[in-house]
């Protein structure tokens, strides 16, 4: 072969591989759909009062340390999701920070847990199935003894959720298993979640997530001002109702679509990328990413394919001896 | 009589004992990291993950040990065979790159005392490009010690052993050479298709989605190529040996080519998917882009002309060029655009990058090793003719 047909012929393999690659989002798989029997929370940013009482209970739940400031242990200081901290309430404050859940001159608390994915990226990334989503449930939970640290879950979480341990010569991964891992067990026994039970307001409530989608849209329908009995506790058999007035809600419930949609949604009064939320579309990437893998690998088709043909051109060329002079 | 030779030279030059110094360091720095966790030596955070240790060492390290998979392309899919006097130094940079990515991984991982579920096949999650990575690179390796194994045995043909062993591997060897092939072609454009689940937090401009993997891969050729050229004419200016210039020409062709390749696709990909403003925004994204652009072009605008090929001393320049521009596409797209969002920031802390610095001492020492040591360089007339 002279190297004008090299040239021609990795010109030709490079469009060809090209465009099946342009085409493989054609043929990538869709979203995953939730799961049939999807459990998950509905926080409401207008509600929260930042008592911080969620953050406390799940400490106690999943026997986790506050995290101090200075000396100071009699409160916890959480500032961001961490290997100490699997829920945090966060505040957005603009301006002057007077007003709740207005966005100039207000502030916004924010509550971060792990969004329970409906196709979560860390599941689809994880080499090891050390992370899955729960068939039934849709929890997505972590496994110790199969997780090898690469922290690939951490890159592929929009959220930046899982939180591996650096102080720790044998870290692990923490993320909120919805109260449900091994020795807690609360969603298997019929209980919710720890931060649900113990909010006050009704911030975060527990559910199935059709049940918590539906609260939210009804949220959404109702005209601002007007008084709506808020629930507490598991939105199908409330434990309490407050009255209080319809704010200004966001036209969207964030996890109802973005990314393929989360079991943890949230609804608040100031514009979603404010209190953190990441830029997402519609399509998951996990979904674009296992299409073009799927492309690729199905079957090892291609790549036993590519082993066939390799190994036939090398022994023709071995065997035939080099057209250049060159000598094996 | 074999077409390459040992290098006659003292092993233990003050070069080589400064180099055993840095390896030294980053021994002690990478006890403490296993004594007393990540943390302690390096700057990683909930946001940025991966650091050095994954981008350079990994991510970077094996597409510049991409010169053994270039030249074996060249030599035994296109029948080169004039450039098979190449071939052994390449395979040589090729294994010593892989092998420490593959120690740079395990230094990484978390949880390294469970790394063996990488291997169960009822632990192996197919859809993650992780899987890939780590099965292919851990293949390759063995791939590339069992296409090294002729020259450490070359040494000891006297024995009856080395001759049975080496009479086994030459029937098989056509095999081994297109695994040695292909490895690389998987994994290197996996390296691509981590950024597609990592979403968002990839900058536009680098965030190609569908193109990633053949961008990824297209990149780790070129670099191979250029690795190729330019430790072949460092070794000549250390060597004080002839330079392998007229051979090295060639493959300056071929690199235009692939250059032209990877630039076509990569303004395509950016201009179809409209995020061709970004490139003049004038950002950091922007800048880094622009800086990218120019390394690729530099080699292209020398090497496109015979004359600036054959040249000895533009043509180490533009392999180095080359090479920083592949290099610093990765960087780019892992590290320096990379923007898990506010509250993360990442910056290598001095014992992590010791590490790193470490990291590649310790490839150069084997390098000048196996040289000295063993028939890797091709004879001078060789190269020249």
């Amino acid at each position: 072969m002279d190297r004008r047909n090299f040239f021609k012929a990795s010109l030709g393999a490079t469009v060809a591989s090209a465009a099946a690659l342009a085409s493989s989002s054609v043929q990538a798989r869709p979203n995953l759909e939730p799961a049939p029997d999807a459990v998950g929370m509905l926080f409401d940013a207008t509600l929260c009062v930042g008592c911080k009482a969620c953050v406390t209970k799940c400490k106690q739940v999943n026997g986790m340390p506050p995290v101090p400031m200075g000396g100071d242990v009699h409160a916890d200081f959480a500032l961001d999701l961490s290997a100490q901290t699997l829920n945090v309430i966060k505040v957005h404050a603009e301006g002057k920070g007077a007003v709740k859940d207005v966005l100039v001159d207000g502030f916004s608390f924010e509550k971060r847990s792990c969004m329970h994915c409906v196709d979560p990226g860390c599941v689809s990334v994880c080499p090891v199935k050390a992370l899955k989503r729960h068939p039934g449930t849709g929890i997505v939970s972590y496994d110790v003894d199969a997780c090898i640290g690469c922290r690939t879950c951490m890159t592929g979480c929009p959220y930046n959720v899982p939180q591996y341990d650096y102080n720790n010569a044998l870290g692990k991964i923490h993320k909120c298993q919805m109260c449900n891992q091994k020795g807690v067990e609360r969603i298997d026994q019929g209980m919710m979640t720890g931060c649900a039970e113990a909010c006050p307001t009704g911030a975060t409530l527990f559910g199935t997530r059709a049940a918590l989608l539906e609260e939210a849209k009804r949220r959404l329908a109702l005209k601002p001002g007007q008084v709506y009995n808020y629930p507490r506790g598991d939105v199908r058999k409330p434990d309490s109702f407050h009255e209080k007035a319809v704010p200004e809600y966001q036209r969207t419930v964030w996890g109802e679509k973005e990314a393929g949609g989360t079991n943890v949604m949230h609804l608040s009064s100031i514009p979603y990328d404010k209190l953190g939320m990441p830029p997402l579309g519609e399509r998951s990437f996990a979904s674009i990413s296992e299409g073009v893998q799927g492309t690729v690998y199905n079957y090892m088709a291609l790549p036993a394919i590519a082993l066939g043909g390799l190994t036939w051109l090398v022994r023709r060329n071995i065997e035939g001896g080099h057209d250049e002079g060159g000598k094996q | 009589m074999s077409e390459y030779v040992e290098l006659k030279r003292p092993l233990f030059t003050p070069f080589f004992m400064a180099l055993a110094l840095l390896v030294g360091l980053a021994v002690v720095f990478l006890a403490v990291r296993f004594v007393n966790g990540m943390g302690s030596v390096a700057n990683l955070n909930g946001g940025y993950s991966w650091g050095i240790w994954v981008v350079y060492d990994i991510v970077v390290g094996t597409a510049l040990a991409c010169g053994g998979y270039a030249l074996a392309v060249t030599v035994y899919v296109f029948n080169k065979g004039k450039y098979h006097p190449l071939i052994r130094p390449a395979l040589l940079t090729s294994l010593l790159g892989y092998g420490f990515a593959a120690f740079g991984a395990f230094v990484d991982m978390g949880r390294w005392w469970q790394f063996y579920n990488l291997f169960l096949p009822w632990q192996m999650n197919f859809h993650s490009v992780m899987l890939e990575v780590g099965l292919c690179v851990s293949a390759y390796v063995m791939v590339l010690s069992i296409e090294f194994l002729p020259t450490i045995l070359q040494r000891f043909r006297a024995q009856a052993l080395a001759q049975r062993i080496e009479s086994v591997l030459s029937r098989a060897l056509f095999f081994v050479i297109a695994l040695g092939i292909l490895l690389p072609t998987m994994h290197q454009s996996s390296l691509g298709s981590f950024l597609i689940a990592m979403g968002w937090k990839v900058h536009p401009l680098w965030q190609t989605l569908h193109f990633q993997p053949l961008l990824a891969v297209l990149s780790a050729f070129t670099m191979g190529f250029a690795i190729v050229v330019l430790e072949s004419s460092l070794a000549a200016a250390a060597f004080r040996r002839a330079p392998e210039t007229p051979l090295l020409a060639g493959l300056g062709r071929i690199i235009v080519g692939l250059i032209v390749a990877f630039l076509v696709i990569r303004f395509a990909a950016i201009l179809w998917q409209g995020k061709l403003g970004r490139i003049f925004a004038f950002d950091l994204g922007s800048l880094m882009f622009l800086i990218e652009t120019a390394l690729f072009a530099y080699p292209l605008a020398v090497l496109i002309s015979p004359r600036g090929r054959r040249n000895a001393k533009k043509l180490l320049y533009a392999a180095a060029s080359m090479v920083l521009a592949g290099a610093l596409y990765r960087f780019d797209a892992f590290l320096i655009t990379f923007d898990p969002g506010p509250g993360y920031s990442y910056f290598p802390a001095f014992p992590e990058s010791m590490v790193t610095v470490g990291t590649v001492a310790a490839e150069i020492m084997a390098y000048l090793y196996f040289v000295k040591k063993f028939p890797v360089l091709p004879r001078e007339e060789h190269a020249a003719a």
